[in-house]
This record gives structure tokens, sequence and C-alpha cells, in this order.
């Protein structure tokens, strides 16, 4: 049955607001950065039109450029895995019928709850100072401290290492999709006798590939976005020797603080074909490894 | 028996050793907030202080230049209360739409309500700060606040998931009785989904509270300054090595987000099982 006219008014009415905010500042924009992706564009005079010179620019000429690829991808291919892992082990820690359940759980989301702020940059930046805990905690050990904002690769673990502190969203979608695991599939594999590894591998593993499909996926977008740990740990700079220069910060450099608006919107750019060639590798993949459940359970 | 015992105390043994972990560098904030400044790295490794200082918070509460820390509170807490109430209010109207009416194109502008929420920030960033600029609305609330009016992909999805519970039958007989859409929205449909909205509005604050993009952006003026900025602002003039100060008002930059998550970790829970967020 077709919709009549007054249905579509008011179907529209509704969802106006998005229609609206989608167009003016989604829609527009994008076009917008496109063609300025194509320009030389300081703010004050008019964009001149340089055709593909940012890009060529960009991918040839502009070893900075290169080195906030290096650095992000790093940081995602480092950091997504460690947090995912800490997030599924200490889902399957908690997913135990004790009381205390609910005061572990979260204690355990609490940092990622407060890990956006500022607050929690400034002080990761002092744990893990000269004289910061960390290295307190290295020399009591018996290994020597290091020099985390001299060392461009320990400066970028600093950054790694706060982002897996995080994992407690993913931890708690794991829980959501662990206590969705039918008891009575372990139940049969314990009447088979089966041991831990083979009830983790081939129960637990697979009836969560969904589940970890989708928090690779919003972990991997999310990981490509950061910028405030870095911009705060770093000062602003990306420093040292560029080692923490995640391209969200370069990008903001680029755009607001050097003032090349076309340069910035072609990073911009380059940055949506990437995390969209990673998206579509995980969905294709997908087939290969996510089990779904036949009978239209989700 | 016995062993079930040991077994039992051996998990709580590691989770608590974990959630411990977890919660230290909180612990080594707050505690190192007490500390004299001049104490705070030579005893970086010990929690306790000693002595205890309660002045870091005089301190650092005196701000930068004229203003104090009220000024950046009462900043932030106009940005996150309007903005909350925008988003989370239009998010529904809109999710009630999505999941509710019938209309020509609902499927079209569903899938790109979910093209949205994965799209990168930073490609809108440049054009939106020269749209904002050509608007004349650079140095003032405006550009953070405005946009959370249209409603948010997250939070529209967060609560068509939770209408998709609610059953049919109700809107049905409500119209029978002759409600019409808007009536049956806000009548019926609103109240039962107050805990999808509490989880939106909850996140909103969260990352309205915690922004920097957007102040560093758009607010250039210390009397506009949000609590992010102004910490921002304390770490730039680290050379003044009032690390006490700046680690007080950390804490206090936190407690509200803190208590919050106590008051409302229920929702907040359902919220990320169900749609994700964060």
């Amino acid at each position: 049955m077709k919709p009549s006219l007054s249905q579509n008014l008011t179907g529209y009415a509704f969802i106006s607001p998005f229609v609206f905010g989608f167009l003016a500042f989604t829609f527009i924009p994008i076009l917008a950065s496109l063609y300025l992706s194509f320009t030389d564009y300081d703010l004050l005079s008019t964009p001149s039109w340089v055709g593909i010179d940012n890009y060529v620019e960009m991918f040839t000429n502009d070893p900075k450029y290169w080195k906030s690829i290096e650095v992000t991808f790093l940081y995602v291919f480092l950091g997504v895995p460690l947090r995912l892992a800490f997030a599924l082990a200490v889902a399957m820690l908690l997913n135990t019928t004790s009381r205390a359940i609910g005061v572990y759980r979260t204690l355990f989301y609490l940092p990622s709850i407060i890990g956006g702020s500022v607050a929690v940059s400034i002080m990761w930046r002092n744990l893990f100072g000269d004289d910061g805990v960390v290295n307190s905690w290295l020399v009591f050990l018996g290994i020597p401290s290091v020099s985390w904002f001299g060392d461009p690769d320990a400066a970028l673990s600093m950054l790694i290492s706060l982002s897996v502190w995080q994992f407690g969203s993913s931890m708690l979608i794991f829980l959501a999709g662990l206590k969705g695991i039918p008891v009575a599939l372990y139940e049969a594999a314990d009447v088979d006798g089966a041991n831990p590894f083979q009830r983790f591998f081939k129960i637990t593993m697979p009836m969560l590939t969904p589940v970890i499909l989708f928090n690779m996926i919003m972990q991997t977008i999310g990981a490509f976005m950061t910028f405030v740990p870095a911009y705060i740990i770093s000062k602003g700079e990306g420093g040292p020797m560029d080692g923490t220069l995640l391209y969200s910060l370069y990008l903001f450099r680029q755009g607001f603080v050097f003032f090349n608006m076309g340069y910035a919107s072609a990073m911009a750019w380059v940055m949506l074909v990437i995390i969209g060639i990673f998206t579509a590798i995980l969905f294709m993949s997908s087939k290969f490894w996510v089990h779904y459940e036949t009978k239209g359970g989700k | 028996m016995k062993t079930k015992l040991t077994r039992k105390w051996m998990y709580h043994l590691v989770a608590a050793a974990g959630a411990f972990l977890m919660l230290y560098p909180v612990l080594w904030l707050v505690m190192s907030s007490f500390k004299p400044s001049t104490d705070i790295f030579v005893t970086a490794e010990s929690l306790i202080p000693d002595p205890w200082i309660w002045s870091n918070y005089a301190d650092g509460w005196q701000g930068i230049g004229d203003f104090t820390f009220a000024t950046f509170i009462k900043n932030s807490l106009i940005i996150v209360i309007i903005s909350t109430i925008g988003s989370t209010f239009s998010s529904a109207l809109v999710a009630f739409g999505f999941a509710r009416l019938k209309f020509k194109g609902r499927g079209f502008w569903f899938i790109v309500m979910m093209f949205t929420l994965m799209l990168p920030n930073d490609v809108v960033l440049v054009p939106q700060y020269i749209l904002f600029a050509k608007l004349g609305w650079l140095n003032s609330m405006y550009p953070i606040i405005v946009p959370s009016f249209f409603g948010h992909p997250f939070f529209i999805f967060l609560i068509i998931q939770f209408i998709r519970t609610i059953p049919g039958e109700l809107d049905e007989a409500a119209v029978m009785d002759g409600c019409g859409k808007f009536k049956l929205f806000v009548r019926i449909i609103m109240p039962l989904v107050t805990p999808a909205m509490a989880t939106a509005a909850i996140f909103s604050f969260y990352w309205r509270w915690e922004d920097l993009l957007g102040p560093l952006l758009y607010l250039n003026k210390p009397s506009l300054y949000t609590v992010s900025m102004a910490l921002k602002m304390f770490l730039d003039n680290e050379s003044l090595s009032n690390w006490g100060a700046m680690f007080a008002m950390s804490v206090v930059s936190l407690i509200p987000v803190i208590l919050i998550f106590f008051l409302f970790q229920r929702y907040i829970v359902e919220g990320i099982s169900t749609s994700g967020l964060k």
C-alpha cells in the first residue's frame, strides 16, 4: 500500500531535523570539502583552483604526511587488536554469576567513560614523565627508565597504552554477546568431554564473531579519528620527531595552524577513502569468518 | 568443597587486582592533587600524600587571567545542557518518524542516517568551520550548540532500537481514539522511551563535557573557555610548574562525569550493549 500525501508529509515533518541537519552540516560540507581539496585556500583570499596538486604534494613531496600515515596505522593496527583482546579477556572473566560482578564491571568500565577528557590525557602525560610513575616502576623492577618524550616509538606506545586502557565499551558489548550464547551448547560440549580450549575455540569464539566484527569496525573507525590524546600529550605538535603525529592531528595542524584549508580537505578525503576501504575489507572478509546463526537469531 | 572456595577466592583476587590496576592512574591523579607541587614527581611511586595539601584546589580555581574556574564550568554547563536537550529531543522525534511512520523515501533516509553514523568527522571539519566563519559565529557557542538540534545519528539509532520493542497495537489503539501522530509521539511513545532518551542524554553530556576540538576551533577568548580548554591552557603554561593546581582542576573536571556514571550506570551499560555507543 502506497503511503498517502499526508502520510508522506507527516513522515518528513518528523525526520525533518535530521534531513535539514544532514544537508546543512554533512552533505553540502562533504561536497565543499571535495571542491576545496582541489584548491589552495587560506581562508582570507578566494580559493584558487590547483587541480590535483594537493594530492600530488601529499603523496610525493611531504614526508610528514607519510609519517602521519605510518604513526596512525601503527596506532590502529596495534591498538585496536590489543584493546579487543583485553576487552574479551575481561568480559570472559566477568561472565559469571557472582554478585560482585556489577562492581567489577563498573570499575573496569570507568576508565572508558572518562577516557576522552583532557584531564585523562594530562594524567597519562605525567604518568609517563621522566620522573613519572611508569619510570619509577621500571626502575623498581630493575629495568632502565625510558625517555617517553624523547623517543618517537616510546611516545607512540604511550598513546597506544592509553587507548588499550579504555577497552570498557567493547568489553560491555562482548559481555552482552557472551550472555547470549545458549548454555545448552556448553553443556553438550561438557558431555562430549571438551576441554576449556575446545570450549573457547569451538563455541565461544564462533558465537561471538558477529560481535567481534561489530567491535572491530567501530573501534577501527574511532581509532583512525583519534585526536585529543595526541594533541594533549604532544602539546599540539605531534612530537617528538612526529612520533605522535596522528592523521587527525596533522590534518588539524594543516588546516587550523598553517591555514592550508585545501590541503587539509584533501587529507580528509584520503582519510575517508582509507576508512571506507578498511570497513569494506572487514565486511567482505566477514563471510569467511563471521558465524551467523541460521535460525533467524541475532 | 575446599577447592571450590579457594577458586572463588582466587577469582576475586584476580578480578580485584585487575580492577585496581585499571583505576590506579585515576587514584594517582587524585592523590597527586593533594601533594605539594614540588613533591609530585619526587614521590610519584607512593599514592598517599604526605603532608596533605588542600591549597592546590584554591590555586587552580584562580584559573587563567581574569577568569576563575567558575566561568569555565559555567560555560561548559551552558553548552552541555542546551545541546543535550537539543540532541535528545530532536533525535527522539526523528527516531519516531523512522520507526513508526510510513512514507516515501524512508528506506533511503535511513541508509543515509546509518552512513553518517560512520562518517569521519574530519571530512566535514574544514567546510563547517568556513560555514560558521561566514555566518559570523566564530567566538560564540553557536557552532557547538546549534548542530545538536538536528538529531544525532547514534542517538536516533539507539532510540529506534528501543521504539521497536514497543508493541504497535498501542499506536493503533491511540489512533483509533482519534490521536494524531504528534500527540501519539508526545503522549504515548516519548514517556515509554525515556530510558533510551536518558541514555542518549548521558552520552551527550559526556561527549560535550569532554569535547576539546569544538572549543579549540570556535572559542578563542578566555571568557568563553570550557573546562577542557582551560585545562589545555594550564598545560600550555606548564613552565610555571604548578602541577598540583593542574591536577586539582583535572580532578574537578572529572567529578561531574564520575558522579553521573555512578548515578546512571544501569542506563549506560544497557545503552552500550544495545548500540555500541562510545
